[in-house]
């Protein structure tokens, strides 16, 4: 008799050599450069349920660019794990050929050339085709949406999320949880929840005052499909209060919690559950880590740190899905559960290539009616792209450079400081650069571009309080995001080292000279957490920049110096 | 007892990957320790914690402690100017023996739990808890 082990084991071994992922067959047609909709769509159904996970949409309604990080450093256990290899590295692991659409899709290199040849991706038009084609052969399937849906763009912020609630709403998932969102407010949170016409997840969204679990969000939720009892745990982003402006959502506590997740999978199994899932906020390694905690979890549907992953990784007998962001991916995961046992598992990670994948017109139609009150504003040229224009990455993205020398320029400032968050479509070499793209890279609800005096101590308290959030070597001390990116000053970094010894050389890019403790530097930045940051919204710093400069160019950013990565 | 930053997030990742601090920041809470105890030995387990990784708010941490059996539980948080947060005692007819409060951090530091047993014996437990100034969300 094979163990239930063995199973996993053996599925994940014929995923690596055949293809059972559908993996390798993609990258070979690739090689023959004749892809089309059928074989990115291919899978051989597998078992008795099947899973569709997106994650990380960030409002991105239409086809985008968006290049994968270059500089993804994993410490502790997770040092030189996936997700925290990339490139050439990450294409030898998987397999993956050399200039093949997984190549564009999965890695940075040769970003602007691929892109040429292979377009855009994402846009929800085409992730319905994908849904579609998949419930067409599996009606059962259970659309799960792992957050960070309701923000990200221009359309996004002035309807307060209404956009992406009516396209979603169109794509009929069957549960979400929630990150990004509660910047809405936690007034309209609770507005779009009470309407939402599916399962509004968090078993960790606990009422502030109380810390009891909050009434608005259920834990879990059961779903019968294809003759097994599957349950779905939520699980929001941790962190929210801490990483996000608390103040605008008070009401609300969150947190790991993963006692109490652990207490929710041996309810659900109490209550008949044959297959656990959870579609969670947690970021990767955290996920990873709580798979590990947390016994009796077969599927972690995992969204926050962006990753794309072509296979599940494994930890015990739980197996941890990465679905990308901003629409470039869809994961599909075929299960078969026997006797409340999951026995093996078939999984693709489609890219939404947006030239290959036909757009459904009836979503077409659905998103364009969400712009057209703001096509005219959003489509207006500002400025155009000199080079690459992306962000992902572990310090530095070329899009965060533009917004720190407008900070820098338009502020009258010394030093600029601009969050290190992950979400932001790309723009190619010589793109125009319209109003939506800059707002695709700035939109929030707490944008104001504020100008004040920090010491060098304080700045360097900063820096070290950021690494900490990302470096520190137990993941569940970690936020998530990526580092705060400065412009004006340079600084070495250790990875290595231990919280409040990380950052060293901190130095004035313009003179050369180190950063001194005692002396006050004009600093300026936006995405404050802080209630009552006065200045005007970044998008308006970046549009006048842009404006002024008419073409931007892209130079190499050699101001953080990295050791033991 | 003060404590610099540097030596506050210097405890972090000590901490984080063992329950012996640093020598420097040990001492008064050691002494606390031991009056409590009476210089006994403390086992590892018989006493729950539960506190978050990262705190919401320094100023107000929720916490919980139990211990079944226990005539009283003693909570120190290590890196705060006056560690002592509370001891909680518990009578004979006591339905449960746990509790939760909420509790004030100087920064990031060790919050220790100390559980005097049925059986007159020590439990311990501890959990670093990360204060920090926030922001970059991914």
């Amino acid at each position: 008799m094979i163990s239930r082990r063995d199973f996993l084991q053996v599925s994940m071994a014929t995923t690596a050599l055949v293809g059972a992922s559908g993996f390798g067959n993609w990258s070979r047609l690739a090689a023959q450069q004749a892809l089309t909709q059928d074989q990115l769509l291919q899978f051989d159904s597998f078992g008795n349920l099947t899973l569709i996970h997106v994650t990380d949409i960030h409002a991105q309604l239409k086809p985008i660019y968006f290049r994968e990080p270059e500089v993804n450093i994993g410490v502790g256990p997770n040092r030189g794990e996936v997700p925290h290899i990339t490139g050439a590295d990450f294409r030898k692991l998987y397999g993956i050929e050399d200039g093949s659409p997984s190549h564009y899709a999965l890695t940075y290199n040769d970003f602007s050339a691929l892109a040429q040849e292979y377009g855009r991706v994402g846009g929800l038009d085409r992730v319905a085709t994908v849904i579609n084609s998949i419930r067409a052969e599996r009606p059962d399937a259970i659309l799960l949406d792992g957050g960070d849906t309701w923000h990200g763009s221009y359309t996004c912020y002035h309807t307060q999320g209404q956009d992406m609630v009516n396209v979603m709403n169109a794509l009929k998932p069957d549960a979400m949880t929630f990150h990004w969102e509660f910047t809405l407010g936690s007034d309209r949170v609770r507005e779009l929840v009470e309407g939402l016409p599916f399962g509004a997840l968090g078993q960790n969204i606990f009422d502030a005052e109380w810390d009891e679990p909050a009434e608005l969000f259920k834990p879990y939720q059961f779903f019968e499909r294809g003759g097994v009892k599957v349950a779905v745990i939520g699980q929001a982003f941790p962190y929210m209060p801490i990483a996000n402006p608390g103040w605008m959502f008070p009401e609300y506590s969150f947190g790991i919690r993963d006692e109490r997740m652990q207490e929710m999978v041996d309810e659900v199994r109490g209550q008949g559950a044959e297959c656990v899932v959870l579609l969670s906020h947690n970021g990767f390694d955290v996920d990873k880590k709580m798979a590990a905690q947390v016994t009796g979890i077969d599927v972690i549907l995992s969204g926050h740190t962006h990753d794309a992953l072509p296979e599940p990784v494994l930890v015990g007998e739980t197996i941890v899905v990465a679905s990308g962001s901003n629409g470039k991916f869809v994961s599909r995961v075929d299960l078969n559960i026997q006797d409340g046992r999951m026995m093996g598992f078939r999984h693709k990670l489609i890219p939404i290539l947006s030239d290959v994948i036909a757009p459904d017109p009836a979503m077409t139609a659905l998103i364009d009616e969400q712009r057209a009150p703001f096509e005219s504003a959003m489509s207006e040229v500002i400025g155009q792209s000199g080079g690459l224009l992306y962000r992902r990455g572990n310090f530095n993205g070329t899009w965060d450079d533009v917004i720190c020398d407008a900070l820098l320029s338009e502020r009258e400032a010394e030093i600029a400081m601009s969050p290190g968050v992950r979400w932001g479509p790309s723009l190619l070499p010589g793109q125009d650069i319209t109003r939506e793209d800059i707002w695709n890279v700035t939109s929030m609800t707490y944008p104001n571009a504020y100008r004040t005096e920090m010491t060098g101590e304080f700045l360097k308290i900063v820096l070290e309080d950021v690494a900490d959030n990302l470096f520190n070597p137990d993941p569940y001390y970690q936020q998530g995001g990526d580092m705060v990116r400065v412009g004006g000053m340079g600084y070495r970094i250790d990875v290595t080292k231990p919280a409040g010894e990380r950052i060293s050389e901190m130095t004035m890019l313009a003179t050369g000279e180190p950063i001194d403790p005692a002396r006050n530097y004009v600093v300026a930045g936006w995405a404050s957490v802080n209630e009552g940051t006065e200045g005007p919204p970044i998008w308006e710093v970046v549009e006048a920049h842009i404006a002024k400069l008419g073409t931007v160019e892209v130079g190499e950013n050699t101001s953080v110096e990295v050791v033991g990565a | 007892m003060d404590f610099t930053r540097r030596e506050t997030l210097a405890m972090t990742a000590g901490a984080a990957l063992m329950t012996v601090l640093p020598f420097r920041a040990n001492a008064a809470v050691d002494d606390m320790i031991a009056e409590f105890t009476g210089g006994a030995d403390i086992a590892d387990s018989g006493v729950e914690l539960t506190a978050p990784e990262i705190a919401e708010n320094g100023n107000t941490v929720p916490i919980e402690v139990a211990a079944p059996g226990a005539s009283a539980i003693m909570v120190l948080a290590a890196g705060n100017p006056t560690p002592p947060v509370a001891t909680f005692n518990f009578g004979p007819l006591a339905a449960s023996q746990a509790a939760s409060t909420r509790i004030r951090l100087a920064g990031t530091q060790e919050v220790i739990a100390i559980a005097k047993l049925e059986d007159g014996s020590f439990a311990r437990s501890s959990k670093m808890v990360k204060v920090t100034i926030g922001g970059c969300g991914g």
